[in-house]
């Protein structure tokens, strides 16, 4: 009987791909364990197969965030972690060379990431390495009617953010958990299938139930890796990403749209150090020029995968100077700075408005490529729920946005603050922290955050994306207004900034 | 962690809440027959009266030997004994509410033993007893909290099932479990660090007995812990009505408003057996959230801590 309930929820898929890793991974089956003084019956590998209190599908920042949330508490450092990834560079130490280019694949972190980040001790080790703190920002658009300066002193702050390279921040967090007295091992292999089965009714076990009893009676969920480790959990927290093997095994489903827009993103060269960060909204696409650090900047440039494939393609010479032109003169005029603020809106200023005096400003220009321009097509992705039997998501698997505000991995860091303190929460009050009711809690306080913050991008997008004159004002009056009424603008830095989890009534 | 924050706001239990009045130099829980020709009392007097002659009725009928089991109740939770670790079953209440009064626990025990309240195992080394463990619902985390824990119930079913869960945890699969009663385990002289029992005593046949059959397993310095409804009005519209008939939490009949205590009450029952209550909340329902709350609010369901004296 149990059998057939095991079958049900089976997906097994052995593609010719993982054959090929899975030759590698077994060569590297690394165990990084530590001991942690009297825990030992957390850590209950009964021989058979290891077992774990949590496993952590996906070694990526959020993943790792969550594994250093975990380490970072005093009621959860004891647990006994598994981080299954197949990346055989997750654990390696100096994997990051001073000196060198900056990766194109960089985050834009915001100072409540930041917190968290110097809570769980990550952050002292990502200044060691390349970051880059902006606290000025400038958006406009192509038809030039409008502009918004953002400065951090407009809710007396010293920044808006940071940017940050993406191995930077896992290699960071990695070390936090290495560490740390949690006990990990990381898998070096992908997930095939998992199976959890629902809590059975009891029937006659016997003395010292194995790891296989606890299985069939719903208390732990199995994981079969590529590698042929079979791993046995409490918990299995999906962050492995917008195409969540996790997600897709545990049968939960998503909304979504494509958006018919590709991404390039590259590193760039400037002659002077660039302190701000820049977007302009042009007709299929935000371009957005962030600081990295060392007069790099970070490119990320929206646009439509026919225009996103020339690009990607042309000479090097070419794409500067495209690069230049969408920054600059190209479709369309520069705005107008209005004069010392604004004379007939100056009542609206109310207090501190900085940045409202501020001129509009052209970006520096580029004058290198520094690395290889990537691409990849965004969409809009949601999961509608983000835990089940067992299993819970966080991240990009999740919840998947538009890049277009930089508060994509935010929010995983968000979530993933969100579920360790849930799995706080359940040890402390000695819950079995693959209950249910403990994890809808974390779904609780997550859900409504990132769905706002997902239909605020999603709107914005949308209004960017029609040249409508009627809209185009619309827009402008928008930029107008932004920028020279301070309670919203600076309602609108909190929020970007992640210091309040909702756009209103928060 | 929210809930803690508001346990250390708990209200204080003073002496305000017990009214100065002329009753305290008479003694309600003796059993002797002058008591039947006391002067016309005051109402929570009167029920203090009344619930007294019904206990002794109640323990008259049942067995020779004192004793604070009720059959009837006995058999009510004895039909439902397969569903208690259903989460959305019969149980569903206690299952909601576990987190709440799990908290309080562990604050208030935190606080007494002096342990660290952000270990993971707090009650390492403290030998707790579950009375009225019914299938191990407050034992288990107990468990996992570190304690050495002892959980008894009077219905063999429950403590069966108790057991069988309870070995499918490695954490948990050290809790004793036996179908006995309190007075039972105080004849063979067992004590502990700290006595819980929590929803019980709605369902014993003579809550003073019980009480002092509570006290008598705690070790002198050591805790109780009570939990019940109260016997009011709002609670009556709750517990029962609510709860039995409109909502359909729990099977009807499962209380009887007449068997409740209010916390005065209770906090004198408790002190006649040795036990000064030091602490007392209230668990709120919040429909909205769907989750249990602690507050200052005592009208429907309050636990109560207190302190065995030397």
């Amino acid at each position: 009987m149990n059998r057939v309930l095991a079958r049900k929820l089976r997906t097994n898929v052995c593609g010719s791909k993982h054959i090929f890793q899975r030759a590698c991974s077994t060569h590297v089956t690394r165990k990084v364990s530590s001991t942690a003084g009297s825990n030992e019956t957390n850590a209950n590998s009964t021989g058979d197969s290891p077992q774990h209190d949590i496993a952590i599908v996906g070694g990526g920042m959020v993943g790792i965030a969550l594994a250093a949330s975990l380490a970072s508490k005093p009621l959860t450092k004891h647990l006994n972690v598994a981080i299954i990834d197949n990346n055989p560079l997750l654990g390696r130490k100096n994997i990051i060379e001073k000196g060198h280019l900056p990766d194109p694949r960089v985050s834009t972190v915001t100072p409540a990431t930041i917190s968290f980040l110097k809570d769980i001790g990550a952050w002292k080790y990502i200044e060691e390495q390349r970051h880059a703190y902006f606290d000025k920002m400038q958006v406009w658009d192509y038809t030039g009617l409008g502009y918004t300066r953002y400065n951090a002193k407009d809710v007396d702050q010293d920044i808006l953010g940071c940017v940050v390279e993406n191995k930077v921040l896992q290699s960071s967090q990695l070390s936090c958990v290495q560490e740390s007295d949690l006990q990990k091992t990381i898998y070096p292999a992908r997930l095939n299938s998992m199976d959890m089965l629902p809590s059975s009714s009891l029937t006659g076990l016997g003395e010292v139930p194995s790891t296989a009893d606890l299985f069939m009676r719903g208390r732990l969920a199995k994981l079969e890796l590529s590698d042929g480790n079979n791993v046995y959990a409490k918990l299995v927290v999906g962050a492995d990403g917008s195409k969540s093997r996790v997600r897709e095994l545990a049968g939960i489903k998503t909304t979504g749209w494509n958006y018919s827009q590709n991404a390039i993103i590259c590193t760039v060269e400037h002659t002077v150090e660039n302190f701000t960060a820049w977007q302009r909204f042009l007709p299929n696409g935000p371009i957005a020029l962030l600081p990295v650090g060392d007069k790099f900047s970070n490119i990320v440039w929206t646009m439509d995968p026919t225009e996103a494939s020339d690009r990607k393609s042309m000479s090097e010479d070419d794409f500067i100077k495209a690069v230049n032109d969408a920054l600059d003169y190209g479709y369309g005029p520069h705005p107008e700075t209005t004069s010392s603020g604004g004379s007939s809106l100056s009542w609206l200023t109310g207090d501190v408005n900085i940045s409202a005096k501020e001129r509009f400003e052209t970006p520096p220009k580029v004058v290198k490529l520094s690395s290889e321009r990537m691409m990849f097509p965004l969409s809009l992705r949601h999961a509608k729920d983000y835990v089940s039997n067992r299993v819970a998501l966080v991240g990009d698997s999740a919840h998947t946005v538009h890049p277009l505000a930089g508060q994509g991995v935010n929010l995983g860091f968000a979530d993933a603050s969100a579920l360790s303190r849930a799995i706080a929460e359940g040890i402390a009050l000695g819950t079995d922290i693959g209950e249910a009711n403990l994890l809808k809690r974390y779904e609780a306080e997550r859900k409504p955050a990132n769905i706002a913050m997902m239909a605020v991008l999603d709107g914005i997008q949308k209004m960017y994306a029609v040249n409508f004159g009627p809209l185009n004002a619309f827009r402008a009056a928008a930029f107008h207004g932004a920028h020279y009424i301070s309670p919203l603008k600076k309602r609108i830095i909190s929020y970007a900034s992640g210091e309040q989890s909702l756009p209103l009534f928060s | 962690m929210n809930q803690m924050q508001r346990i250390l706001s708990a209200r204080r239990l003073s002496h305000s809440i017990i009214p100065q009045s002329c009753f305290l130099h008479r003694r309600w829980f003796s059993t002797s027959e002058t008591d039947a020709s006391s002067p016309p009392l005051s109402s929570p007097h009167q029920k203090i009266q009344t619930l007294e002659d019904k206990a002794s009725n109640k323990s008259r009928s049942t067995a020779s030997t004192t004793s604070s089991l009720n059959e009837q109740e006995l058999a009510k939770f004895s039909a439902i004994a397969d569903t208690w670790w259903h989460a959305e079953g019969p149980f569903k209440p206690l299952h909601l509410m576990n987190p709440t009064r799990l908290a309080f626990i562990r604050s208030t025990l935190c606080r007494h033993f002096s342990k660290d309240p952000s270990s993971a195992r707090p009650f390492e080394g403290l030998r707790l007893i579950d009375v009225g463990c019914g299938g191990g619902l407050l034992s288990e985390p107990l468990a996992r909290m570190g304690a050495t824990v002892t959980g008894i119930d009077a219905v063999d079913k429950n403590v069966k099932i108790a057991r069988l869960h309870a070995d499918m945890d490695p954490m948990t699969a050290t809790i004793e479990y036996q179908c006995t009663t309190a007075e039972k385990l105080v004849d063979d002289g067992r004590t502990f660090d700290a006595v819980l029992a929590l929803e019980v005593i709605e369902h014993v046949a003579n809550p003073a007995e019980f009480c002092k059959s509570l006290s008598a397993l705690t070790i002198p310095n050591g805790a109780t812990v009570v939990s019940t409804i109260n016997r009011s009005m709002r609670a009556y519209a709750s517990a029962i009505i609510a709860a039995e008939y409109i909502l359909q939490w729990l099977p009807k009949g499962t209380h009887e408003w007449s068997s409740f205590l209010t916390p005065e009450e209770l906090t004198m029952i408790l002190q006649r057996a040795s036990v000064d209550v030091k602490e007392m909340a209230g668990f709120v329902y919040n429909p909205i959230t769907g989750r249990w709350l602690l507050s200052d609010d005592i009208s429907v369901n309050f636990i109560a801590y207190g302190t065995k004296k030397e």
